[in-house]
């Protein structure tokens, strides 16, 4: 007893230490935060967004901003979808032993990056724009969800698909009637929650060049536009809900 | 195959008119938002972008291992480790106090009645809400707002991990403390313990390692998070990443990649082993 | 074209054996029953005839040809010559009967065929038709998973008509069925392959069943063959041998067969 006290004492002590040196880090400037004329720049900062801009002109551009978003996001999503689809079988074993350790490697790189650092670097090679942003977004993904497809292929029953070889039935064909109907349900919920977390990233995306809505965000924010930025804050946070509630219901429909 | 019955031109698939509208409008969604995405492969294969990719891809080997620049790298490493803890660790002091200011479990009006009465109600009301503005604005926003409000720096990105991540923290918070099981709580309360001793001897021993698992793995997460938030200036790896890359500098770019998917790698296995520790 | 076995044993990789050198020879054409009690080896002897079993010892013919000594792709030419019909039809929950019943004609088809049946069913009368022989029509566009196991069971079956093989391995094909169904489905399979002149050869539990419905018996016991003998010449005697007290389980006895049923019955008691 006393001795996991002891151990419980140490992990708490290294702990706080660990704690203790990551502030001491950081105290350099945040000490100035606290002072009254900080706080007096922050509030007026603050207050500079309202009321948030409004104007035909720039409610069409904020809209046109939201659909590119919204295009990145699912044209992101659908090519990482078929490209992780593709993936996936050789992730899962079905190529034999390396070609599995290849593609899960591969996979691995893939989704260690973050999009924005994908977007960084896509932005050099293919130039400013959501393009890039779409790449960026699909290059992400499809680790992502190549390594899930490929799970979910290695989970399910090989019964079906075992039965129609058996009874002569081609490779391709017994994966199309077997293998595929049965994981299909969890491809696509896993490709819709990756849907959700990537009209997350595409909004922000544009902060490296990659268009949309993190775009304009970015430049209003740079010529201190804060009222205009306050309304592509406000169009992010709705689109992102209005997808979820789309996602949402597509995911209802589906387990019907 | 014996012969077949005398064909009927009644059947027919009755899925096919579902799948060729789904089909269309697929199809129709589909070319707006290649047009609105600027989608155009083509630009891949154009010369010019293949001489400038083939040669900034060219600067990624060998990787710079300069002692100075791994100096460097590390002190930015170790900023970043620093900035996602405090971060977590602010967003933890915001989360904990508005988790239980609208926690239910621990209302006394709702003792007796079974419900609230009006004010704390609205109160808790309000607390979701907060909880939910913080959270729905993404950190990398968070960032970029309080690098104009408050500067560049590590400051920057310890504000926007504790805001974004004090609203996912406080969501997860209420969840946990709610789906206890309220028989301890509501006996302790019921026989005129004060709130926080309701908290402290019923809620929070059951609950204990449900949060610190939840939260040691949105540090985790916050590691993340503040590497992409160095690129729009809040500290550490990123911002050093986003300079190599605009110099183009190949090899920093390839040395900073590789030290964030260990820095990643490693976050992962301490929340991990962290996580198996405590539950 | 005679499907065959010549010495055959079969070792499952544990060690325990599964079949002990077995002999046994069926002609184009012939329908016969293995029957006895659980885990003597009937799923096993219908897994080496179906060339999904390599055994360990003897030769195997399969409508004519040895199997193990063919190429690849020439051996699975030959599984597509036959179905082997599993007790519980591996089905997709969520893949469409219409699909399940065609998935039969899948050796037949290209892969680009296959494709385009997905897109819309290419041969919708033929899944029809095999579904109408167990009166099943009514489901052609149900998801699996909305069946009962009844029905699964013979959508597995109606799968088999749709396919063109000239050997049915039925591994307990109507176990979920109620015996008058029962009665019905197996009498749809044999007239089936009798106007394709395939062979058949089905395990089947109930003992009654199989002594209505076949012509030829084979007694399985211990992965050895106790009897193969036509149905006039197997009494009490040969099924006391088979079945030991177990005996009395063996009998789904629909109406027809009650008294024969309740006379060897009888002799167990």
């Amino acid at each position: 007893m006393t001795g996991l006290n002891l151990r419980a004492l140490a992990a708490l002590g290294a702990f706080l230490a660990f704690l203790a040196a990551c502030i001491a880090t950081l105290t350099g400037d945040t000490a100035g935060l606290f002072s009254r004329e900080a706080a007096v720049r922050m509030f007026d900062f603050a207050r500079g967004f309202w009321p948030p801009a409004g104007g035909t002109a720039f409610l069409q551009k904020l809209a046109l901003g939201s659909l590119e978003t919204l295009a990145m996001s699912w044209l992101g999503t659908l090519l990482a979808a078929a490209a992780g689809l593709v993936m996936a079988l050789p992730a899962a074993g079905r190529w034999g032993i390396v070609a599995k350790g290849a593609s899960r490697l591969l996979l691995n790189g893939l989704r260690a990056v973050p999009e924005l650092v994908w977007a960084a670097l896509v932005v050099i090679a293919a130039g400013l724009g959501p393009f890039s942003g779409t790449l960026a977004l699909a290059i992400h993904t499809t680790g992502v969800l190549g390594r899930l497809f490929a799970e979910a292929l290695e989970n399910v029953p090989a019964d079906p698909y075992l039965g129609l070889r058996r009874n002569g039935a081609g490779v391709v064909a017994a994966f199309w009637y077997s293998t595929f109907p049965q994981v299909l349900p969890q491809l696509a919920s896993y490709i819709l929650y990756r849907w959700e977390i990537n009209i997350r990233a595409a909004a922000v995306l544009g902060v490296v060049g990659a268009g949309g809505l993190g775009q304009m965000l970015y430049f209003h924010l740079s010529l201190f536009q804060l009222q205009d930025a306050a309304s592509v804050l406000l169009a992010m946070v709705l689109l992102v809900s209005l997808v979820d509630a789309a996602s949402n219901r597509v995911r209802i429909s589906m387990t019907r | 195959m014996t012969p077949a019955a005398p064909l009927d031109s009644a059947l027919r698939d009755p899925a096919w008119r579902g799948r060729v509208s789904a089909a269309l409008l697929f199809l129709a969604l589909l070319a707006p938002a290649g047009y609105l995405a600027e989608f155009n492969p083509a630009t891949l294969w154009d010369p010019a972008t293949v001489l400038a990719l083939s040669r900034f891809l060219g600067t990624f080997i060998p990787p710079e291992y300069a002692l100075d620049f791994l100096k460097l790298v590390a002190a930015a490493t170790w900023k970043t480790i620093a900035i996602a803890t405090v971060g977590t660790l602010v967003a933890f002091l915001i989360a904990l106090p508005l988790a239980l200011l609208a926690n239910r479990q621990l209302s006394i009006s709702a003792l007796a009645t079974g419900r609230m009465a009006l004010l704390p109600a609205t109160a808790r009301t309000a607390v979701r809400w907060l909880l939910i503005l913080l959270r729905s604005i993404p950190e990398l926003v968070w960032a970029l707002l309080l690098v104009r409000a408050v500067g560049l720096g590590d400051t920057a990105g310890v504000l926007a991990i504790g805001l974004t991540y004090g609203g996912m923290l406080g969501k997860v918070y209420i969840e946990i403390l709610e789906s206890a099981d309220p028989q301890a709580t509501r006996s302790l309360l019921a026989n005129g313990a004060g709130r926080r001793a309701a908290f402290l001897y019923g809620l929070l021993p059951a609950c204990l390692p449900e949060l610190v698992s939840y939260t040691v793995y949105r540090w985790e997460c916050a590691i993340r998070a503040s590497v992409i938030m160095g690129f729009v200036g809040a500290g550490g790896l990123g911002q050093q990443m986003e300079l190599s890359m605009r110099m183009l500098a190949g090899g920093e770019v390839l040395t900073m990649l590789a030290v964030f998917v260990l820095l990643v790698w490693v976050a992962d296995q301490a929340s991990a082993t962290l996580r198996r520790w405590v539950q | 074209m005679t499907t065959a076995l010549s010495a055959v044993s079969v070792r499952y990789p544990g060690g325990a054996t599964a079949l002990r050198n077995v002999t046994v020879s069926f002609a184009p054409g012939e329908q016969a029953a293995i029957i006895g009690p659980s885990g003597a080896g009937k799923t096993t002897l219908l897994h080496t005839l179906g060339c999904a079993i390599r055994p360990a010892d003897g030769e195997v013919t399969v409508l004519g040809t040895d199997p193990w000594n063919l190429l690849r792709n020439d051996l699975h030419g030959l599984r597509g010559r036959l179905f082997l019909a599993p007790q519980a039809p591996p089905l997709p929950p969520r893949q469409r009967v219409v699909h399940a019943v065609l998935a039969g004609r899948l050796p037949k088809w290209s892969a680009w065929r296959a494709l385009r049946s997905l897109v819309y069913p290419v041969e919708l009368e033929t899944a029809r038709a095999a579904l109408g022989r167990f009166r099943l029509e009514d489901k052609l566009f149900l998801r699996c998973d909305r069946l009962s196991g009844g029905e699964r069971q013979r959508v597995g079956l109606a799968r088999l008509i749709a396919s063109e093989a000239e050997l049915f391995l039925l591994d307990e094909p109507v176990s979920s069925l109620d015996p008058a169904l029962a009665q019905s489905a197996l009498e749809s399979l044999q007239a089936e392959a009798q106007a394709r002149g395939a062979t058949v050869v089905a395990s089947l539990h109930a003992v009654d069943l199989a002594l209505a419905r076949f012509s030829r018996l084979i007694g399985l016991k211990d992965g050895e063959i106790l009897f193969d003998l036509p149905r006039a010449q197997v009494g009490e005697r040969e099924l006391v041998a088979l079945y030991g007290p177990e005996l009395c389980n063996s009998f789904q006895a629909p109406p027809e067969n009650q008294e024969q049923a309740l006379k060897i019955c009888r002799t167990c008691l």
